[in-house]
């Protein structure tokens, strides 16, 4: 029975998201041309070699922008994303190991915050604390964490009286230990999954906050207040909108393969 | 491996003295209810002895386990251990090793809880033991999904016995291995008792296998012992119509 | 009545054939046992019988003839009304092969909802009370409107072995039916099958690992090793004269209460 460990889903999946992971990366340090100069001469100039995606109002090239935008996004998405798996892997583990008390009470906070749209959540903390990156980074966060923790709960109390469990504690291993080494690697694929899923939720969540003005603000630029930027040139410059949009669904699109990749490993594995 | 027989004190292994237990069913301060399952339980395990422990489904053989283990206490009674903790075998072979890790691994994991062996001690303690088991070191780089269920009880066994215990639970050892590898699991935890000094409390429905390696045996119905003896006194002479009943469905 | 000859099956996705070119018969009224250990083949042989393989995913050779029909031959609708009106079968665990949602008696007659559609409710209600007292379910009436799980292990394979014997098969095959239950309910398992064999005049092929079961039910035995037979035989002979050397080590390894040794 040897695993097999990649499938063409992962294959591809990987491969997209690698591709535009190394272009955002690079975006940080090179950009053709630099994302914030304006060229008044240059206003909405379609696709062309010089200006691979055309430029904005400002004659600023999109193309630079969409890389380091992209970056801007994805550093989000994925901060988002390790917070609310990190704070709901923690509260899933604490709960699902120990129930009774502990599970009760903190499973009704998380049905209290789940009772939120998740949107209408994010907003509320974002009128507490204001717009910009990190606000964006800890509303969304914040928001992410029960479905995480409500996931990881089943997982870690289907695990609590499996016998390699039993045994772990009758060797005299501590809670830490059995939740930590004994547990967490056995709901790994249960959790990568969710990781994917997750971060493509983060992409179009930071997409619609900083879409609506209430998310990253410029002059940082992101996909999302990009595509903001692009709704109101749709008639005069298409291209603008449509290439921003298609850099997040391809965003989405590469890891929700890797999710599914992910997914068909395991059940090629029963 | 522990070759030096330790003097005992006493001659026993386990006292199980009145025993009354069950079940606390949920509810805020443990008042959701109570289900009684074992009656006043009480018998000892000798030092060498293995003692087998039958009954069908439902008749109180795993809560027992559970109270011997420590992961429930009693309502009522004492449990006395002679010897340093217990260590458990499982029947199931699939769910009694980790999966997420290698051989290796999971052998050595008893060691570094207990933290009093440094690394090169605790490699060379997995191989002796992975030896007494009869399996090759080249499983020890072997996730539990690629071994035989024979195979994943040897490793099962190695794992409980790593830290020399002196009594072990064997809850079902042998139920869902094939014959032929059930005779040898069989023959290799009788080879063990002898050279590591240890007692078993066996559990098991399979009253022919109960007859093959115990010395005594308890009959367990309805969470009371019915009967209890020396083996070959019991099969002979069964006293309890249950008894009486369960050796006549097995022959 | 049954006759398998040089059945090979072979699964797309191993690299050797489940099973290797077995040969079997069944007669008329006979209950012969298939022993062998995991991975033997023995229940890959039950499922091609019953037509139950996927055929997507695996090669079947050779013949399996009921009552001079080859079911390999047959295509799949004359093979389906086979599979409930001539072949009945019953599985290892009662528990996961009922529906938790239905009524016993419901199940029960799902065979004869399928391949006798014709039948009227009360006829088909009456067919179902006759199998569930044939099985010996205490109360058939009363069984017949309770759900599974109301049912103990004991019954719900006594509910099973009534779904199997409902259309009254020529053949019930059996794959591994005591092997869940405590040995007291194993033995009046065993008790009804010999039962309705005497009884019904069914043939039955009753798998297991557990030889000593085998022994108390069957005049025939066929042991497989790895995909092949390695020999059949009177109970009698293959019990005190095994032959072949898996046979010998097989026997040898049932525990006895004979002698304290384990061999």
């Amino acid at each position: 029975m040897k695993k097999k460990n990649w499938n063409g889903f992962l294959i591809a999946g990987c491969a997209l998201t690698g591709l535009l992971i190394a272009l955002m990366l690079l975006g940080k340090f090179w950009t053709p041309w630099p994302p914030t100069a304006m060229d008044p001469k240059a206003m909405y100039q379609p696709p062309s070699f010089t200006h691979l995606f055309g430029t904005d109002k400002f004659g600023r090239d999109i193309f630079s922008r969409v890389l380091q935008g992209g970056g801007t996004t994805l550093t989000i998405a994925l901060a988002t994303v390790a917070i609310g798996a990190a704070i709901g892997t923690l509260v899933g583990a604490v709960t699902g190991y120990f129930g009774g008390i502990v599970d009760d009470a903190l499973m009704r906070l998380n049905d209290a915050l789940t009772a939120f749209p998740s949107i209408l959540l994010a907003l509320l903390i974002i009128s507490l604390v204001g717009p910009g990156k990190y606000n964006v980074v800890l509303a969304l966060g914040i928001v992410f964490i029960p479905s995480f923790a409500r996931v990881m709960r089943t997982q870690f109390a289907s695990l609590r009286d499996v016998n390699y469990i039993t045994s772990a504690r009758l060797m005299g291993a501590g809670r830490l230990r059995i939740m930590l080494v004994h547990m967490l690697p056995n709901t790994m694929r249960t959790l990568l999954p969710a990781l994917t899923i997750g971060f493509n939720n983060a992409v179009l969540a930071e997409a619609s906050m900083s879409f609506l003005g209430i998310g990253v603000t410029p002059p940082d630029a992101s996909l999302g207040n990009m595509l903001r930027d692009a709704q109101s040139a749709l008639g005069r410059a298409p291209w603008y909108a449509i290439l921003t949009g298609a850099m997040i669904a391809l965003l989405v699109f590469g890891v929700g393969l890797i999710g599914e990749g992910l997914q068909q490993r395991d059940r090629e594995v029963d | 491996m522990n070759e030096r027989k330790e003097p005992h004190p006493t001659d026993l292994v386990l006292e199980v003295q009145h025993v009354n237990g069950g079940y606390r069913k949920g509810g805020l301060l443990g008042r959701g209810g109570y289900k009684q399952i074992l009656f006043d339980v009480d018998f000892q395990v000798r030092h060498g002895q293995i003692v087998g422990l039958v009954g069908e489904s439902g008749s109180g053989k795993s809560t027992l386990a559970k109270l011997i283990l420590g992961l429930l206490s009693p309502e009522s009674g004492k449990i006395v251990h002679h010897t340093p903790r217990p260590q458990i075998i499982f029947q199931d072979p699939y769910s009694s090793l980790n999966p997420a890790y290698d051989v290796e691994w999971i052998l050595e994991e008893p060691l570094r809880v207990y933290g009093k062996y440094d690394r090169a001690e605790r490699k060379q303690r997995v191989r002796d033991i992975l030896a007494r088991v009869e399996l090759d070191e080249r499983f020890l780089s072997c996730r539990p999904d690629e071994l035989s269920g024979g195979q994943r009880q040897r490793v099962s066994i190695a794992a409980a016995l790593i830290r020399r215990p002196r009594f072990l639970i064997a809850d079902e050892p042998v139920s869902a291995l094939d014959v032929t590898v059930q005779a040898q699991v069989l023959r290799l935890m009788r080879t063990l008792r002898e050279e590591l000094d240890l007692s078993y409390l066996f559990i098991s429905h399979d009253l022919n296998v109960v007859y093959q390696i115990c010395d005594r045996v308890l009959v367990l119905k309805g969470g009371v012992i019915v009967e209890q003896g020396d083996v070959e006194t019991v099969f002979r002479n069964p006293q309890h119509a249950y008894t009486k009943r369960l050796l006549a469905a097995a022959e | 009545m049954l006759e398998i000859q040089d059945l090979h099956v072979k699964f797309h996705s191993r690299d050797h054939e489940a099973v290797g070119g077995v040969s079997l018969r069944i007669d008329d009224g006979e209950i012969l046992g298939l022993v062998g250990e995991s991975g033997s083949g023995k229940s890959v042989t039950a499922m091609s019988i019953a037509g139950l393989l996927p055929r997507k995913q695996c090669a079947l050779r050779g013949a399996i003839l009921l009552d001079g029909q080859d079911l390999l031959l047959a295509d799949r609708s004359i093979l389906r009304r086979m599979q409930g009106n001539r072949i009945g079968v019953v599985f290892q665990e009662p528990m996961s092969s009922m529906n938790p949602l239905l009524r016993v008696g419901v199940q029960v007659g799902e065979a004869l909802r399928i391949h006798q559609p014709e039948l009227r409710p009360e006829a088909r209600r009456a067919l179902v009370l006759q199998a569930m007292a044939d099985v010996e379910l205490p109360n058939p009436e009363e069984c017949y409107r309770k759900y599974p799980h109301e049912l103990s292990g004991g019954q719900q394979q006594r509910a099973m072995i009534a779904a199997a014997i409902v259309s009254r098969p020529s053949l019930l095959l059996l794959d591994e039916p005591t092997t869940a239950l405590d040995v007291t309910i194993q033995a009046q398992i065993l008790e009804l099958l010999k039962k309705l064999n005497a009884e019904m005049g069914m043939s039955m092929l009753f798998i297991s690992h557990n030889l000593n079961v085998v022994r108390k039910l069957c005049a025939r035995v066929a042991v497989m090793q790895k995909g092949l037979l390695v020999e059949t035989g009177s109970t009698d002979d293959v019990f005190h004269r095994p032959q072949h050397p898996y046979t010998q080590r097989l026997i040898a390894s049932i525990p006895t209460r004979h002698g304290r040794e384990v061999s």
